[in-house]
Protein backbone atom coordinates (compact mmCIF):
# COMPACT_ATOMS: atom_id res chain seq x y z
CA UNK A 1 0.00 0.00 0.00
CA UNK A 2 1.47 3.32 -1.06
CA UNK A 3 0.24 6.40 0.89
CA UNK A 4 1.03 9.91 -0.56
CA UNK A 5 0.56 13.32 0.78
CA UNK A 6 1.55 16.33 2.11
CA UNK A 7 3.30 16.06 5.60
CA UNK A 8 1.87 18.12 8.68
CA UNK A 9 4.73 19.23 11.15
CA UNK A 10 4.58 18.33 14.73
CA UNK A 11 6.82 18.88 17.72
CA UNK A 12 8.32 16.50 20.57
CA UNK A 13 5.15 15.08 23.28
CA UNK A 14 2.09 15.61 21.37
CA UNK A 15 -0.44 14.23 24.08
CA UNK A 16 -3.63 12.72 23.59
CA UNK A 17 -5.21 15.82 25.01
CA UNK A 18 -3.73 17.97 22.42
CA UNK A 19 -4.73 15.72 19.73
CA UNK A 20 -8.81 15.09 20.74
CA UNK A 21 -9.65 17.22 23.71
CA UNK A 22 -11.96 15.82 26.75
CA UNK A 23 -14.58 17.96 25.63
CA UNK A 24 -15.11 16.33 22.57
CA UNK A 25 -14.80 12.61 23.97
CA UNK A 26 -19.00 12.39 24.47
CA UNK A 27 -18.97 10.61 20.70
CA UNK A 28 -17.66 7.63 19.53
CA UNK A 29 -18.48 9.02 15.54
CA UNK A 30 -15.32 8.94 13.80
CA UNK A 31 -16.23 11.70 11.48
CA UNK A 32 -17.41 14.19 14.79
CA UNK A 33 -13.76 13.17 16.55
CA UNK A 34 -11.75 13.56 12.94
CA UNK A 35 -13.97 17.02 12.60
CA UNK A 36 -12.14 18.40 16.16
CA UNK A 37 -8.55 16.28 15.57
CA UNK A 38 -5.74 18.19 17.10
CA UNK A 39 -7.71 21.06 18.15
CA UNK A 40 -5.90 20.88 21.73
CA UNK A 41 -2.82 22.43 19.39
CA UNK A 42 -3.98 23.56 16.50
CA UNK A 43 -7.88 24.54 15.94
CA UNK A 44 -9.09 24.09 12.78
CA UNK A 45 -6.61 21.47 11.28
CA UNK A 46 -9.62 19.17 9.93
CA UNK A 47 -10.45 22.30 7.60
CA UNK A 48 -7.12 22.20 6.38
CA UNK A 49 -6.22 19.08 5.62
CA UNK A 50 -6.71 17.32 2.20
CA UNK A 51 -7.46 13.84 2.43
CA UNK A 52 -4.17 11.18 2.60
CA UNK A 53 -2.08 14.16 4.08
CA UNK A 54 0.36 13.17 6.77
CA UNK A 55 1.42 13.94 10.36
CA UNK A 56 5.41 14.13 11.06
CA UNK A 57 6.18 14.32 14.69
CA UNK A 58 8.85 14.54 17.16
CA UNK A 59 9.28 12.14 20.34
CA UNK A 60 6.80 10.59 21.94
CA UNK A 61 3.50 11.32 19.85
CA UNK A 62 0.09 10.47 21.51
CA UNK A 63 1.28 10.77 24.86
CA UNK A 64 -1.06 10.82 27.81
CA UNK A 65 -4.52 9.48 28.33
CA UNK A 66 -5.53 6.16 26.43
CA UNK A 67 -8.32 7.06 24.47
CA UNK A 68 -8.65 5.35 21.35
CA UNK A 69 -10.60 8.90 20.43
CA UNK A 70 -6.85 10.23 19.34
CA UNK A 71 -6.14 8.10 17.01
CA UNK A 72 -9.40 7.42 15.49
CA UNK A 73 -10.18 11.46 14.94
CA UNK A 74 -7.18 11.44 12.85
CA UNK A 75 -7.89 8.84 11.24
CA UNK A 76 -11.35 10.13 11.20
CA UNK A 77 -10.03 13.64 9.29
CA UNK A 78 -8.59 12.09 6.45
CA UNK A 79 -4.66 11.97 7.69
CA UNK A 80 -3.32 8.76 6.36
CA UNK A 81 -0.25 8.00 8.20
CA UNK A 82 1.50 8.71 11.19
CA UNK A 83 5.20 9.40 10.75
CA UNK A 84 7.33 9.75 14.38
CA UNK A 85 10.58 9.87 16.08
CA UNK A 86 8.65 7.84 19.19
CA UNK A 87 5.50 6.89 20.10
CA UNK A 88 3.94 6.59 23.54
CA UNK A 89 2.80 3.06 24.18
CA UNK A 90 -0.93 2.70 24.46
CA UNK A 91 -1.26 5.35 21.03
CA UNK A 92 1.16 3.02 19.45
CA UNK A 93 -1.11 -0.49 20.42
CA UNK A 94 -4.23 1.64 19.09
CA UNK A 95 -3.25 2.84 16.09
CA UNK A 96 -2.41 -1.13 15.10
CA UNK A 97 -5.53 -2.18 17.02
CA UNK A 98 -7.72 0.22 14.82
CA UNK A 99 -5.31 -0.04 11.11
CA UNK A 100 -4.05 3.83 11.40
CA UNK A 101 -0.84 3.12 9.80
CA UNK A 102 2.36 4.86 11.99
CA UNK A 103 6.04 4.33 10.85
CA UNK A 104 9.13 5.10 13.83
CA UNK A 105 11.57 7.00 11.62
CA UNK A 106 13.69 9.57 13.59
CA UNK A 107 15.72 10.07 10.40
CA UNK A 108 12.12 11.16 8.31
CA UNK A 109 11.10 13.04 11.96
CA UNK A 110 13.57 15.27 11.75
CA UNK A 111 14.25 15.89 7.59
CA UNK A 112 10.70 16.34 6.67
CA UNK A 113 9.18 19.83 7.03
CA UNK A 114 5.73 21.02 6.92
CA UNK A 115 4.23 21.01 3.40
CA UNK A 116 6.84 18.47 1.62
CA UNK A 117 5.01 15.89 -0.23
CA UNK A 118 5.92 12.82 1.49
CA UNK A 119 5.15 8.80 -0.08
CA UNK A 120 5.42 5.75 2.40
CA UNK A 121 5.57 2.50 0.98
CA UNK A 122 3.69 0.58 4.14
CA UNK A 123 4.96 -2.44 3.08
CA UNK A 124 8.33 -1.96 3.32
CA UNK A 125 8.43 0.86 6.11
CA UNK A 126 10.18 3.02 3.10
CA UNK A 127 9.57 6.83 3.43
CA UNK A 128 10.21 8.79 0.29
CA UNK A 129 10.13 12.75 1.07
CA UNK A 130 9.37 14.07 -2.64
CA UNK A 131 9.90 17.41 -1.83
CA UNK A 132 13.36 17.49 -0.93
CA UNK A 133 14.29 13.99 -2.82
CA UNK A 134 15.21 12.19 0.18
CA UNK A 135 14.66 8.78 1.12
CA UNK A 136 14.51 7.25 4.77
CA UNK A 137 13.61 4.00 5.93
CA UNK A 138 11.09 3.24 9.08
CA UNK A 139 11.90 0.72 11.96
CA UNK A 140 10.08 -2.56 10.60
CA UNK A 141 6.97 -3.63 12.22
CA UNK A 142 7.16 -7.13 14.74
CA UNK A 143 5.99 -9.85 12.36
CA UNK A 144 2.93 -10.32 15.04
CA UNK A 145 2.16 -6.68 14.56
CA UNK A 146 2.21 -7.18 11.26
CA UNK A 147 -0.60 -10.16 11.22
CA UNK A 148 -2.45 -7.88 13.47
CA UNK A 149 -2.55 -5.68 10.15
CA UNK A 150 -2.56 -8.07 8.01
CA UNK A 151 -5.76 -9.38 9.49
CA UNK A 152 -7.64 -5.91 9.16
CA UNK A 153 -7.28 -4.89 12.88
CA UNK A 154 -7.05 -6.74 16.50
CA UNK A 155 -11.10 -7.54 16.21
CA UNK A 156 -10.76 -9.10 12.79
CA UNK A 157 -7.60 -11.30 13.84
CA UNK A 158 -9.67 -12.03 17.40
CA UNK A 159 -12.59 -13.45 15.52
CA UNK A 160 -10.35 -15.33 13.11
CA UNK A 161 -8.42 -17.16 15.97
CA UNK A 162 -12.15 -18.04 18.05
CA UNK B 1 19.96 -14.94 34.79
CA UNK B 2 17.04 -13.73 37.30
CA UNK B 3 13.54 -12.10 37.11
CA UNK B 4 11.81 -8.94 37.64
CA UNK B 5 8.48 -9.26 39.32
CA UNK B 6 7.22 -7.81 36.22
CA UNK B 7 8.56 -10.54 34.01
CA UNK B 8 7.49 -13.23 36.49
CA UNK B 9 4.01 -11.95 36.76
CA UNK B 10 3.66 -11.34 32.78
CA UNK B 11 5.57 -15.18 32.69
CA UNK B 12 3.12 -16.62 35.23
CA UNK B 13 0.33 -15.71 32.71
CA UNK B 14 1.16 -17.25 29.46
CA UNK B 15 1.44 -20.91 28.68
CA UNK B 16 5.40 -20.19 28.19
CA UNK B 17 8.81 -21.60 30.18
CA UNK B 18 10.63 -18.34 30.16
CA UNK B 19 10.34 -14.64 28.82
CA UNK B 20 12.81 -11.98 27.97
CA UNK B 21 12.16 -8.48 27.48
CA UNK B 22 10.99 -7.54 23.86
CA UNK B 23 9.26 -11.00 23.24
CA UNK B 24 5.83 -10.61 22.31
CA UNK B 25 3.45 -12.80 24.44
CA UNK B 26 -0.21 -13.57 25.41
CA UNK B 27 -1.72 -13.05 28.44
CA UNK B 28 -4.17 -14.34 30.40
CA UNK B 29 -6.01 -11.30 32.04
CA UNK B 30 -7.62 -11.78 35.73
CA UNK B 31 -9.13 -8.49 35.41
CA UNK B 32 -10.06 -5.70 32.75
CA UNK B 33 -11.47 -2.58 33.19
CA UNK B 34 -13.39 0.07 31.34
CA UNK B 35 -15.22 3.71 31.68
CA UNK B 36 -17.58 5.57 30.74
CA UNK B 37 -15.00 7.17 28.00
CA UNK B 38 -13.56 4.30 26.79
CA UNK B 39 -15.85 1.56 27.10
CA UNK B 40 -18.21 2.36 24.71
CA UNK B 41 -16.07 1.94 22.24
CA UNK B 42 -15.15 -1.34 23.55
CA UNK B 43 -19.24 -2.40 23.34
CA UNK B 44 -19.79 -1.22 20.74
CA UNK B 45 -16.39 -3.51 18.93
CA UNK B 46 -17.37 -6.46 21.22
CA UNK B 47 -20.82 -6.08 19.26
CA UNK B 48 -19.65 -6.06 16.39
CA UNK B 49 -18.03 -9.66 16.14
CA UNK B 50 -22.08 -11.32 16.91
CA UNK B 51 -19.99 -13.26 19.64
CA UNK B 52 -22.72 -12.72 21.87
CA UNK B 53 -20.96 -13.64 25.07
CA UNK B 54 -18.06 -12.20 27.54
CA UNK B 55 -15.26 -14.60 28.05
CA UNK B 56 -15.99 -14.52 31.91
CA UNK B 57 -18.32 -11.98 33.79
CA UNK B 58 -16.81 -12.21 36.91
CA UNK B 59 -13.24 -10.43 35.25
CA UNK B 60 -15.15 -7.45 33.82
CA UNK B 61 -15.63 -4.07 35.98
CA UNK B 62 -17.02 -1.39 33.97
CA UNK B 63 -16.72 2.54 36.25
CA UNK B 64 -18.80 5.51 35.13
CA UNK B 65 -16.75 7.75 36.73
CA UNK B 66 -15.25 9.82 34.09
CA UNK B 67 -18.73 12.04 32.93
CA UNK B 68 -20.72 11.17 35.93
CA UNK B 69 -23.28 11.98 37.52
CA UNK B 70 -23.65 12.57 33.40
CA UNK B 71 -22.97 16.29 32.49
CA UNK B 72 -25.21 16.53 29.30
CA UNK B 73 -27.32 14.64 26.97
CA UNK B 74 -24.56 13.20 25.13
CA UNK B 75 -22.41 11.66 28.26
CA UNK B 76 -25.68 10.74 29.13
CA UNK B 77 -25.86 8.49 26.57
CA UNK B 78 -22.39 7.20 26.91
CA UNK B 79 -23.54 5.94 30.42
CA UNK B 80 -26.50 4.29 29.74
CA UNK B 81 -24.24 2.53 27.04
CA UNK B 82 -22.42 1.04 30.42
CA UNK B 83 -25.38 0.18 31.84
CA UNK B 84 -27.28 -1.31 29.23
CA UNK B 85 -23.90 -3.53 28.74
CA UNK B 86 -23.85 -4.41 32.38
CA UNK B 87 -27.00 -5.47 32.43
CA UNK B 88 -26.97 -8.14 29.15
CA UNK B 89 -24.26 -9.90 30.70
CA UNK B 90 -24.74 -9.85 34.05
CA UNK B 91 -21.10 -8.10 34.74
CA UNK B 92 -20.80 -8.25 38.38
CA UNK B 93 -18.57 -5.12 38.94
CA UNK B 94 -20.44 -2.50 37.80
CA UNK B 95 -20.88 0.82 40.07
CA UNK B 96 -23.73 2.66 39.57
CA UNK B 97 -23.52 6.14 41.25
CA UNK B 98 -24.01 6.23 44.47
CA UNK B 99 -21.29 2.78 45.13
CA UNK B 100 -19.53 4.58 41.71
CA UNK B 101 -15.65 5.96 42.60
CA UNK B 102 -12.71 6.90 40.73
CA UNK B 103 -11.59 3.22 39.26
CA UNK B 104 -8.43 3.54 40.21
CA UNK B 105 -9.32 4.11 44.02
CA UNK B 106 -12.00 2.00 43.80
CA UNK B 107 -11.19 -1.36 42.75
CA UNK B 108 -8.25 -1.83 44.70
CA UNK B 109 -10.66 -0.59 47.76
CA UNK B 110 -13.01 -3.02 46.68
CA UNK B 111 -10.43 -5.76 46.67
CA UNK B 112 -10.44 -7.06 42.98
CA UNK B 113 -6.40 -5.69 42.64
CA UNK B 114 -4.40 -8.33 44.40
CA UNK B 115 -0.75 -8.77 44.45
CA UNK B 116 0.19 -10.92 41.68
CA UNK B 117 -2.83 -10.23 39.34
CA UNK B 118 -2.65 -9.12 35.54
CA UNK B 119 -4.74 -6.46 34.87
CA UNK B 120 -5.70 -3.96 31.82
CA UNK B 121 -8.16 -0.87 31.72
CA UNK B 122 -9.10 1.23 29.08
CA UNK B 123 -7.95 3.78 30.89
CA UNK B 124 -3.84 4.94 30.91
CA UNK B 125 -3.91 5.05 34.89
CA UNK B 126 -4.36 1.44 35.19
CA UNK B 127 -0.96 1.26 36.14
CA UNK B 128 -2.20 2.20 39.70
CA UNK B 129 -2.73 -1.07 40.67
CA UNK B 130 1.17 -2.08 40.46
CA UNK B 131 1.09 -0.36 43.97
CA UNK B 132 -0.21 -3.66 45.26
CA UNK B 133 2.16 -5.79 43.31
CA UNK B 134 0.11 -6.29 40.49
CA UNK B 135 1.25 -6.29 36.74
CA UNK B 136 -1.51 -3.49 35.71
CA UNK B 137 -1.51 -1.30 32.51
CA UNK B 138 -3.27 0.79 30.38
CA UNK B 139 -4.38 -0.70 27.03
CA UNK B 140 -7.03 0.93 24.30
CA UNK B 141 -10.87 0.35 24.16
CA UNK B 142 -10.43 -2.37 21.04
CA UNK B 143 -7.95 -3.89 23.54
CA UNK B 144 -10.50 -4.23 25.87
CA UNK B 145 -13.09 -5.34 23.49
CA UNK B 146 -10.48 -8.07 22.30
CA UNK B 147 -10.19 -9.32 25.79
CA UNK B 148 -13.48 -9.00 26.56
CA UNK B 149 -13.69 -12.02 23.80
CA UNK B 150 -10.67 -13.89 24.73
CA UNK B 151 -10.32 -12.92 28.37
CA UNK B 152 -6.24 -12.37 27.01
CA UNK B 153 -4.13 -9.94 25.58
CA UNK B 154 -0.78 -9.79 24.03
CA UNK B 155 1.93 -7.45 25.24
CA UNK B 156 6.13 -7.02 24.72
CA UNK B 157 8.12 -7.93 27.77
CA UNK B 158 9.07 -4.89 28.77
CA UNK B 159 12.77 -3.84 29.98
CA UNK B 160 12.90 -2.86 33.39
CA UNK B 161 13.99 0.54 35.11
CA UNK B 162 14.84 -0.05 39.36
CA UNK B 163 14.24 3.16 41.38
CA UNK B 164 15.93 3.30 44.59
CA UNK B 165 14.42 5.64 46.78
CA UNK B 166 16.62 6.10 50.21
CA UNK B 167 16.32 8.27 53.65
CA UNK B 168 13.20 9.88 55.32
CA UNK B 169 11.19 11.96 53.97
CA UNK B 170 10.97 15.77 55.26
CA UNK B 171 7.26 16.10 56.59
CA UNK B 172 5.09 17.30 53.98
CA UNK B 173 6.62 14.99 50.97
CA UNK B 174 4.98 12.19 49.91
CA UNK B 175 4.80 9.94 47.35
CA UNK B 176 3.11 12.26 44.81
CA UNK B 177 6.26 14.61 45.68
CA UNK B 178 8.88 11.21 45.30
CA UNK B 179 6.76 10.55 41.39
CA UNK B 180 7.19 14.26 40.50
CA UNK B 181 10.48 14.22 41.12
CA UNK B 182 11.30 11.35 39.26
CA UNK B 183 9.28 12.31 36.12
CA UNK B 184 11.29 15.48 36.51
CA UNK B 185 14.65 13.35 36.33
CA UNK B 186 13.80 11.49 33.33
CA UNK B 187 11.09 13.39 31.70
CA UNK B 188 8.01 12.55 30.29
CA UNK B 189 9.89 9.93 28.00
CA UNK B 190 12.04 8.37 29.88
CA UNK B 191 10.54 5.18 30.80
CA UNK B 192 8.43 4.73 27.46
CA UNK B 193 7.54 1.07 27.06
CA UNK B 194 9.15 0.25 30.07
CA UNK B 195 8.12 -1.02 33.91
CA UNK B 196 9.19 1.24 36.56
CA UNK B 197 9.93 -0.76 39.57
CA UNK B 198 10.10 1.52 42.72
CA UNK B 199 12.25 -0.16 45.75
CA UNK B 200 14.18 1.28 48.65
CA UNK B 201 13.85 1.73 52.63
CA UNK B 202 11.99 5.35 51.61
CA UNK B 203 9.21 3.05 49.95
CA UNK B 204 9.30 0.76 52.56
CA UNK B 205 8.03 3.38 54.58
CA UNK B 206 4.91 5.01 52.40
CA UNK B 207 1.66 3.97 52.95
CA UNK B 208 -0.39 2.48 50.76
CA UNK B 209 -2.27 5.60 49.48
CA UNK B 210 1.16 7.09 48.40
CA UNK B 211 2.34 3.96 46.43
CA UNK B 212 -1.03 4.21 44.64
CA UNK B 213 -0.11 7.96 43.80
CA UNK B 214 3.39 6.96 42.84
CA UNK B 215 2.13 4.15 40.44
CA UNK B 216 -0.49 6.17 39.10
CA UNK B 217 2.00 8.52 37.56
CA UNK B 218 4.52 5.81 36.34
CA UNK B 219 2.35 6.73 32.78
CA UNK B 220 3.49 10.25 32.91
CA UNK B 221 6.73 8.75 32.16
CA UNK B 222 5.63 6.96 29.33
CA UNK B 223 6.07 3.84 31.50
CA UNK B 224 4.54 0.73 30.61
CA UNK B 225 3.75 -0.09 34.34
CA UNK B 226 4.77 0.85 37.87
CA UNK B 227 5.22 -1.75 40.70
CA UNK B 228 6.11 -2.04 44.54
CA UNK B 229 7.17 -5.61 45.47
CA UNK B 230 4.62 -6.48 48.36
CA UNK B 231 5.86 -6.53 51.81
CA UNK B 232 3.87 -6.42 54.93
CA UNK B 233 2.13 -2.64 54.48
CA UNK B 234 0.97 -4.44 51.61
CA UNK B 235 -0.10 -7.68 52.89
CA UNK B 236 -1.96 -5.83 55.70
CA UNK B 237 -3.69 -3.85 52.66
CA UNK B 238 -4.81 -6.70 51.13
CA UNK B 239 -5.88 -9.38 54.18
CA UNK B 240 -8.46 -6.15 54.48
CA UNK B 241 -9.66 -5.24 51.43
CA UNK B 242 -10.05 -9.13 50.18
CA UNK B 243 -12.54 -9.49 52.84
CA UNK B 244 -15.58 -7.65 50.41
CA UNK B 245 -14.08 -10.10 47.07
CA UNK B 246 -12.89 -13.28 48.33
CA UNK B 247 -9.80 -13.02 46.08
CA UNK B 248 -6.49 -14.82 47.06
CA UNK B 249 -3.08 -13.37 45.49
CA UNK B 250 0.06 -14.54 45.32
CA UNK B 251 3.39 -12.74 45.86
CA UNK B 252 6.19 -11.84 43.36
CA UNK B 253 9.53 -10.19 44.29
CA UNK B 254 12.46 -9.44 41.97
CA UNK B 255 15.47 -11.77 42.12
CA UNK B 256 18.76 -10.75 43.15
CA UNK B 257 20.37 -11.55 39.47
CA UNK B 258 17.47 -9.71 38.05
CA UNK B 259 18.43 -7.81 34.72
CA UNK B 260 17.89 -3.93 34.85
CA UNK B 261 18.10 -1.79 31.70
CA UNK B 262 18.81 1.10 34.37
CA UNK B 263 19.27 1.92 37.87
CA UNK B 264 18.33 5.10 39.49
CA UNK B 265 19.09 6.26 43.24
CA UNK B 266 17.68 9.09 45.21
CA UNK B 267 18.27 10.69 48.36
CA UNK B 268 14.64 11.64 49.71
CA UNK B 269 15.60 13.43 52.80
CA UNK B 270 16.44 16.44 50.98
CA UNK B 271 13.60 17.05 49.17
CA UNK B 272 10.96 19.66 49.16
CA UNK B 273 7.34 19.23 47.94
CA UNK B 274 7.19 19.35 44.47
CA UNK B 275 5.62 21.81 41.80
CA UNK B 276 5.11 20.58 38.37
CA UNK B 277 4.47 23.61 35.96
CA UNK B 278 2.58 23.55 32.63
CA UNK B 279 2.45 22.11 30.27
CA UNK B 280 4.01 18.78 31.60
CA UNK B 281 4.42 16.87 34.12
CA UNK B 282 8.23 16.81 33.89
CA UNK B 283 8.78 20.30 34.49
CA UNK B 284 8.89 19.48 38.06
CA UNK B 285 10.66 22.32 40.62
CA UNK B 286 10.52 22.66 44.22
CA UNK B 287 7.91 24.55 45.93
CA UNK B 288 10.59 27.01 47.41
CA UNK B 289 11.30 28.21 43.82
CA UNK B 290 7.74 28.52 42.53
CA UNK B 291 7.21 32.05 43.70
CA UNK B 292 4.56 34.52 43.59
CA UNK B 293 2.11 32.14 40.99
CA UNK B 294 -1.34 33.43 41.67
CA UNK B 295 -4.20 30.98 41.44
CA UNK B 296 -7.72 30.75 40.71
CA UNK B 297 -8.57 27.49 41.65
CA UNK B 298 -7.44 24.44 44.07
CA UNK B 299 -8.63 20.93 42.89
CA UNK B 300 -7.71 18.20 45.58
CA UNK B 301 -9.07 14.74 44.29
CA UNK B 302 -8.18 12.41 41.28
CA UNK B 303 -7.22 8.97 40.87
CA UNK B 304 -3.76 10.18 41.96
CA UNK B 305 -4.49 11.92 45.43
CA UNK B 306 -8.06 11.73 46.41
CA UNK B 307 -7.39 9.38 49.14
CA UNK B 308 -7.98 9.34 52.91
CA UNK B 309 -5.14 9.89 53.17
CA UNK B 310 -4.75 12.78 51.11
CA UNK B 311 -8.02 14.12 52.45
CA UNK B 312 -6.68 14.07 55.85
CA UNK B 313 -3.80 16.16 54.92
CA UNK B 314 -5.43 18.58 53.35
CA UNK B 315 -7.48 18.73 56.22
CA UNK B 316 -4.53 19.09 58.72
CA UNK B 317 -3.33 22.22 56.54
CA UNK B 318 -6.95 23.97 56.40
CA UNK B 319 -8.42 23.39 59.78
CA UNK B 320 -9.24 26.57 60.93
CA UNK B 321 -8.52 28.57 58.46
CA UNK B 322 -10.15 30.25 55.43
CA UNK B 323 -9.88 29.89 51.81
CA UNK B 324 -8.63 32.91 50.31
CA UNK B 325 -11.34 35.31 48.66
CA UNK B 326 -10.35 34.41 45.27
CA UNK B 327 -9.65 31.05 45.29
CA UNK B 328 -12.32 28.21 44.50
CA UNK B 329 -11.42 25.06 46.24
CA UNK B 330 -13.06 21.63 45.02
CA UNK B 331 -12.13 18.57 47.01
CA UNK B 332 -13.37 15.18 45.25
CA UNK B 333 -13.07 12.04 47.77
CA UNK B 334 -12.08 9.16 45.34
CA UNK B 335 -14.84 6.56 46.86
CA UNK B 336 -17.90 6.83 48.49
CA UNK B 337 -15.89 4.80 51.36
CA UNK B 338 -13.82 7.28 51.13
CA UNK B 339 -15.96 10.23 51.70
CA UNK B 340 -18.04 8.20 54.31
CA UNK B 341 -14.43 8.22 56.28
CA UNK B 342 -14.07 11.59 55.79
CA UNK B 343 -17.49 12.15 57.13
CA UNK B 344 -16.99 10.36 59.88
CA UNK B 345 -13.76 12.11 61.34
CA UNK B 346 -14.59 15.29 60.44
CA UNK B 347 -12.78 15.96 57.45
CA UNK B 348 -15.80 17.28 55.23
CA UNK B 349 -16.93 19.50 58.39
CA UNK B 350 -13.52 21.29 58.15
CA UNK B 351 -13.51 21.45 54.52
CA UNK B 352 -16.65 23.29 54.17
CA UNK B 353 -15.75 25.32 57.21
CA UNK B 354 -12.76 26.58 55.29
CA UNK B 355 -14.93 27.53 52.40
CA UNK B 356 -14.37 24.49 50.30
CA UNK B 357 -16.83 22.64 47.56
CA UNK B 358 -16.75 19.10 48.33
CA UNK B 359 -18.05 16.66 45.52
CA UNK B 360 -19.49 13.19 44.92
CA UNK B 361 -16.66 11.39 43.40
CA UNK B 362 -15.99 11.70 39.81
CA UNK B 363 -12.97 12.30 37.49
CA UNK B 364 -14.40 16.00 36.50
CA UNK B 365 -11.67 18.65 36.11
CA UNK B 366 -8.94 16.42 36.30
CA UNK B 367 -9.37 15.99 32.06
CA UNK B 368 -11.81 19.14 31.94
CA UNK B 369 -14.75 17.11 31.81
CA UNK B 370 -16.86 18.51 34.54
CA UNK B 371 -17.08 20.67 37.57
CA UNK B 372 -14.55 23.02 37.68
CA UNK B 373 -13.37 23.87 34.50
CA UNK B 374 -11.18 26.46 33.83
CA UNK B 375 -11.43 30.07 31.61
CA UNK B 376 -9.08 31.61 29.16
CA UNK B 377 -6.53 33.32 31.67
CA UNK B 378 -6.97 31.43 34.96
CA UNK B 379 -4.40 28.32 36.81
CA UNK B 380 -5.28 26.02 38.95
CA UNK B 381 -3.00 24.02 40.94
CA UNK B 382 -4.22 20.47 41.37
CA UNK B 383 -3.51 17.29 43.16
CA UNK B 384 -3.95 15.68 39.96
CA UNK B 385 -1.70 13.71 37.23
CA UNK B 386 -1.57 15.82 34.03
CA UNK B 387 -0.94 19.91 33.61
CA UNK B 388 -1.09 19.51 29.59
CA UNK B 389 -1.81 23.09 27.63
CA UNK B 390 -5.86 23.25 27.91
CA UNK B 391 -6.18 20.03 30.39
CA UNK B 392 -8.49 21.42 32.97
CA UNK B 393 -10.03 23.90 30.47
CA UNK B 394 -9.62 26.66 28.09
CA UNK B 395 -6.42 26.01 26.24
CA UNK B 396 -5.29 29.87 27.55
CA UNK B 397 -5.47 28.03 31.31
CA UNK B 398 -2.52 26.74 33.35
CA UNK B 399 -2.36 23.66 35.29
CA UNK B 400 0.19 22.89 38.66
CA UNK B 401 0.22 19.95 39.83
CA UNK B 402 1.09 19.36 43.69
CA UNK B 403 0.40 17.17 46.76
CA UNK B 404 -2.60 18.21 48.78
CA UNK B 405 -0.82 20.02 51.22
CA UNK B 406 0.52 22.13 48.51
CA UNK B 407 -2.75 22.49 46.89
CA UNK B 408 -4.41 23.41 50.15
CA UNK B 409 -1.78 25.82 51.43
CA UNK B 410 -2.29 27.58 47.90
CA UNK B 411 -5.82 27.65 48.41
CA UNK B 412 -5.48 29.73 51.61
CA UNK B 413 -2.65 31.98 50.60
CA UNK B 414 -4.27 32.55 47.13
CA UNK B 415 -0.84 31.72 45.29
CA UNK B 416 1.14 28.89 45.11
CA UNK B 417 2.34 28.38 48.84
CA UNK B 418 4.56 25.91 51.10
CA UNK B 419 2.15 24.44 53.82
CA UNK B 420 5.01 25.37 56.50
CA UNK B 421 3.23 29.27 55.48
CA UNK B 422 -0.06 28.44 56.52
CA UNK B 423 0.26 26.33 59.65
Amino acid sequence: MILKGKAWKFGNDINTDEIIPAKYLVTVDPKELGANCMDGIMPGFSKRVTAEDIIVAGKNFGCGSSREHAPISIKGCGISCVIAESFARIFFRNSINIGLPIFECAEAAKAITEGDEVEVDASTGLIRNLTKEQVYKAKPMPEFMQELIGAGGLMKWVVKKK
Amino acid sequence: MGYTITEKILLAHTDRKSVAPGDLIDCKVDLCLGNDITAPIAISEFEKTGIGEVFDKNKIALVPDHFSPAKDVKSAEQLKILRDFAKKYKIKYYYEIGCMGIEHALLPEEGLTMPGDLIIGADSHTCTYGAVGAFSTGVGSTDLAAAYVRGRVWFKVPESIKFIYSGKPNKWVGGKDLILYTIGDIGVDGALYRSMEFTGDAIARLPMDDRFAMCNMAIEAGGKNGIVAPDDTTVKYVEETSKRSKKKWKIYKSDKDAVYSQVKEYDVSKLEPMVSLPPLPSNAKPVSQVKDVKIDQSVIGSCTNGRITDLRIAAKVLKGKKVHKDVRCIIFPATQAIYLQAMKEGLLETFVKSGCAVSTPTCGPCLGGHMGILAAGERAIATTNRNFVGRMGHLKSEVYLSNPAVAAASAIKGRIAHPEEVI
